[in-house]
């Protein structure tokens, strides 16, 4: 009987996802000279999970090339071969190809099978490569090669182990079956004794190299929590078995015996063999018998090992820790979260407000009490904000790859800071961050480092650097992308946008200049590189993160280098708005769209054809917009002078909105106008005010685009 | 007192499976002008009053604006204005029905709310074939009670409708075939 596992692969997907991410930084961490066992070791496990579990749902292709990627990375944790150049690249490719067979499951993209049986091959001959110089090593009788001879040989270092555990009934025979099919991937399994009843403790044997964590991770996939228990039942071939694994209690066997037999609910017939005596021993005290017997077989046996195995346990300890102090939930559920307190803000504002008007004397206490409410609130908000908040490692973690693989491709030398990594920003954020910064980071390491040659000859260092950082600052976060290339080159930006047919002028501040190559199709690279240089991304990467309510800086000196700034809100449910009045409604401005805002007077004011209104700001014919007309409503303002212009920017458009007045500058909840009405042209949301009353967050964008085409006749 | 009488309706008419097998459907009813409607009471989220709406820019008339009910955003509709009946006037009495159909929340304005009934399949009717305010298509019935004449309404397709311009082009078509 099978179960339904398409239930768990949301669950495989995110796990698999974090594995891979977690190997690929680990990767990058190591250092060749001389690498950390237990980060080997570490990513040894990570790809351990991935098989582990991709061979339990199915996902036969991703479970190969782990498998592939494991026994490498085995070799290389157990000093049999020493990991280089050509092994971490082929290992950074498997990771590769493992995340584009995940997001193939996932339904995005395509399976690279093609790369995946090239990747399998070199990893295949990389592991035979890596064989032959072991045994070479051997030969050579290095001081440590007895060790490592010993560990080459299979026999020497096959430790046996007892591995008890319950599952749960209804599928107990499927579940034994692939969990069998794992363990003999590790080495010999069997099945010491079948409980009377499915739901019963089960007992098996394993013989394998692996160690205990590895049997662990693929057991426990199959037992019910808390019922796992795993030891090793003696450190010889499984022939000469019993009096190996007595021989190492101090106390008398005997009475451990009898007093095994009482936990030992249905005896497992005749068929069970006389050493199950200590795995019913065992089982109720898994604590003690995991330390007690296992140093003193690894002493006796090889001492590195225990060492090793010693940190694995400690990094195990750790990882079950970390595991315990979080939980994994619904975004939907954060989101509601999210919403509720939101809530709660608007009615503690309205219950402040409406308190307003009380004597202060007589509702001492009430007004005391709001002052609480007020703080708690406040508090609360906070708490539940951070819930969606990730650290910016997250989206930097990636980078040490990209520039690795770009500056080799380029063939420059580049060295990349991260600093403040530890930032946190808005979950939804941060998706939606990756790919315009990688844009960034590419294109400074394409345009931006020169080669080591033209550095040295520039007086600078040959490694190149770049730095990424991430910091809060007034209520936005602010991401530096800056290297110390040779710069922006001014004169040319210039005759690129003059070839282009752009209107430039040599008199433009640098600020200008350097915003020129956000323009669509703009690039200054001689010649296309499959980096960059073919024009698309500055303007994406402009309009991306402006989608996300921020805007990109550039400061540059020629020879020093360049810095690209962007600034983004903290979060996406909040915005940072200017509330201008009309009529007797209020709207809601986006802040970073908004740049100035101006009296008009009667001769600023130009007309063209019947209905367009020009306005000349600063030398500039801005499209006049007349809120009040766009919708419908009654301005007070009749005649210009009275009222007030807002100066917007959209991509690079301008245009002059006309209100009534302007209320003051505010952080808005947006709130969804769709969710149970249409789509309102001028207007991308609502929120609700401090009096509870709901505001509409007007669309910049397409306020701008009305102002370019002809006005809707005035009512 | 039409009050009374009402009340005893209400009391009379328990909800639940009839002793000759029937299904009694509850209906909220409601006037607007001389004529009482009836609408499936588990469409109704709740009744409250008339608040200030923000007006949204290019809706139709009887689309009176938004609300802000406990943080969602909700649109009002005036059926009077739609429909043509009763006098369109927003005092403290009047009355907003906030109704949960197809998955969105929104508010109709009626001129009074009038009690909960019950009524067995067999005492609503088809409704006549002929013009009025409201097309034909939205009405389920007309349920007899007493003496009352009720217009039952099925709510959700006409809130849903193209013609109440509340949901997008094209999405409406969709709730109603989903």
């Amino acid at each position: 009987m099978a179960i339904d596992m398409s239930q768990f692969y949301q669950v495989f997907f995110e796990e698999a996802g974090e594995h891979l991410a977690t190997m690929e930084s680990l990767l990058l961490d190591l250092d060749l000279a001389e690498p950390d066992l237990e980060q080997v070791n570490a990513i040894f496990r990570a790809a351990h999970s991935i098989k582990g579990s991709a061979g339990t749902f199915g996902f036969q292709d991703m479970a190969e090339v782990t498998h592939e990627a494991e026994t490498l990375l085995d070799r290389v944790r157990k000093e049999e071969t020493r990991l280089d150049e050509a092994m971490l690249d082929a290992l950074l490719d498997a990771g590769d190809v493992l995340k584009t067979l995940l997001a193939a499951h996932v339904g995005q993209g395509e399976a690279d099978h093609e790369g995946m049986t090239r990747v399998c091959a070199r990893l295949r001959q990389l592991v035979a490569q890596s064989a032959g110089r072991s045994v070479a090593a051997a030969a050579a009788a290095a001081p440590e090669a007895p060790a490592s001879a010993a560990d080459a040989g299979a026999a020497a270092t096959l430790k046996a182990y007892n591995v008890s555990f319950a599952m749960e009934a209804a599928d107990a025979e499927t579940v034994l079956d692939n969990l069998l099919d794992e363990l003999q991937q590790l080495g010999e399994a069997m099945v010491l004794v079948r409980p009377a009843t499915p739901d019963g403790t089960w007992h098996l044997r394993v013989t394998t190299a692996a160690d205990r964590e590895a049997i662990a991770e693929l057991v426990d996939f199959a037992a019910r929590s808390g019922t796992l228990g795993i030891d090793a039942a003696e450190d010889q071939p499984p022939a000469d078995a019993d009096d190996g694994s007595y021989g190492f209690f101090d106390d008398a066997p005997a009475p451990a015996q009898e007093e095994a037999y009482g936990f030992f609910e249905p005896v497992g017939e005749a068929a069970a063999p006389p050493a199950d005596a200590s795995y019913g021993f065992f089982e109720p005290l898994p604590e003690q018998v995991a330390t007690a017997p296992e140093p003193a077989i690894t002493a006796m046996a090889e001492a590195p090992k225990t060492e090793r195995r010693q940190t694995d346990r400690r990094q195990n300890e750790r990882r079950a820790g970390a595991d315990a102090a979080s939980i994994r939930v619904g975004i939907e559920r954060v989101d509601q979260l999210v919403n509720l307190v939101g809530e709660l803000v608007i009615t503690q504002a309205m219950l402040t407000q409406a308190a307003g008007r009380v004597d202060p004397v007589i509702h001492e206490r009430l007004l005391t009490g709001l002052v609480q409410l007020e703080r708690n609130t406040r508090d609360l908000q906070e708490s539940v904000m951070a819930i969606r908040m990730v650290p910016i490692s997250v989206v930097f973690g990636r980078f040490p790859r990209v520039v690795r693989d770009i500056s080799q491709k380029l063939g420059k030398q580049v060295e990349l800071k991260l600093v403040g990594e530890g930032t946190e920003l808005d979950k939804g954020l941060i998706e939606k961050l990756t790919d315009p910064l990688t844009h960034l980071v590419r294109n400074s390491l394409d345009h931006g480092i020169e080669s080591p040659e033209k550095r040295t000859a520039a007086g600078k260092p040959a490694q190149g650097t770049i730095t990424l950082s991430a910091y809060h600052r007034s209520g936005s976060i602010v991401i530096e992308v800056g290297d110390d290339g040779a710069g922006l080159n001014r004169d040319k930006i210039l005759a690129k946008a003059r070839e282009r047919g752009l209107q430039v002028s040599d008199a433009m501040s640098d600020q200008e200049v350097w915003q020129l190559i956000f323009e669509a199709g703009f690039s200054t690279a001689d010649k296309v590189t499959d980096v960059s240089g073919r024009g698309v991304g500055m303007d994406v990467v402009k309009k991306n993160i402006a989608a996300l309510g921020g805007r990109v800086d550039i400061e540059s000196m020629t020879g020093i280098g360049t810095r690209m700034t962007v600034r983004l809100p903290l979060t996406l449910a909040i915005l940072d708005g200017m509330s201008v009045q009309v009529g007797e409604e209020t709207f809601i401005l986006p802040l970073n769209t908004v740049i100035e805002s101006v009296q008009p007077e009667r001769g600023m004011l130009r007309t063209m054809g019947r209905t367009r209104q020009l306005l000349q700001v600063r030398g500039e014919y801005l499209p006049m917009v007349t809120l009040a007309d766009v919708f419908g409503i009654g301005g007070r303002a009749a005649q210009p002078e009275q009222g007030i212009v807002v100066v917007v920017e959209s991509e690079g458009t301008k245009a002059a909105l006309f209100v009534d007045a302007l209320l003051g500058q505010q952080q808005v909840v947006i709130k969804s106008l769709e969710a149970n009405y249409r789509r309102v042209p001028g207007v991308s949301g609502a929120t609700i005010l401090g009096d509870g009353h709901v505001a509409m967050i007007l669309d910049v964008p397409s306020l701008v685009d009305m102002g370019r085409k002809a006005l809707p006749e005035a009512a | 007192m039409e009050m009374t009488t009402q009340a005893a309706t209400m009391r009379t008419a328990a909800p639940g499976v009839q002793a000759d097998g029937g299904y009694r459907q509850e209906f909220l009813t409601f006037t607007l002008g001389e004529e009482e409607y009836a609408i499936d009471i588990l469409k109704v989220q709740e009744i409250r009053g008339y608040d200030a709406v923000t007006r949204i820019a290019g809706a139709p008339a009887f689309v009176k604006g938004v609300i802000n009910l406990r943080g969602t955003i909700v649109p009002i509709v005036d059926l009077r204005i739609k429909f043509g009946l009763g006098k369109v006037e927003y005092t403290p009495f009047t009355v907003t029905i906030i109704l949960n159909v197809g998955g969105r929340v929104v508010g109709i304005v009626v001129d009074s709310v009038s009690d909960v009934v019950g009524m067995l399949p067999e005492q609503i009717r088809p409704a006549p074939d002929f013009a009025s305010g409201l097309d034909t298509a939205y009405i389920q019935g007309l349920g007899t009670l007493d003496e009352r004449m009720l217009i039952v309404v099925d709510i959700e397709k006409l809130m849903l409708s193209g013609e109440m311009a509340l949901v997008d082009e094209g999405a409406a078509e969709q709730r109603i075939a989903a």
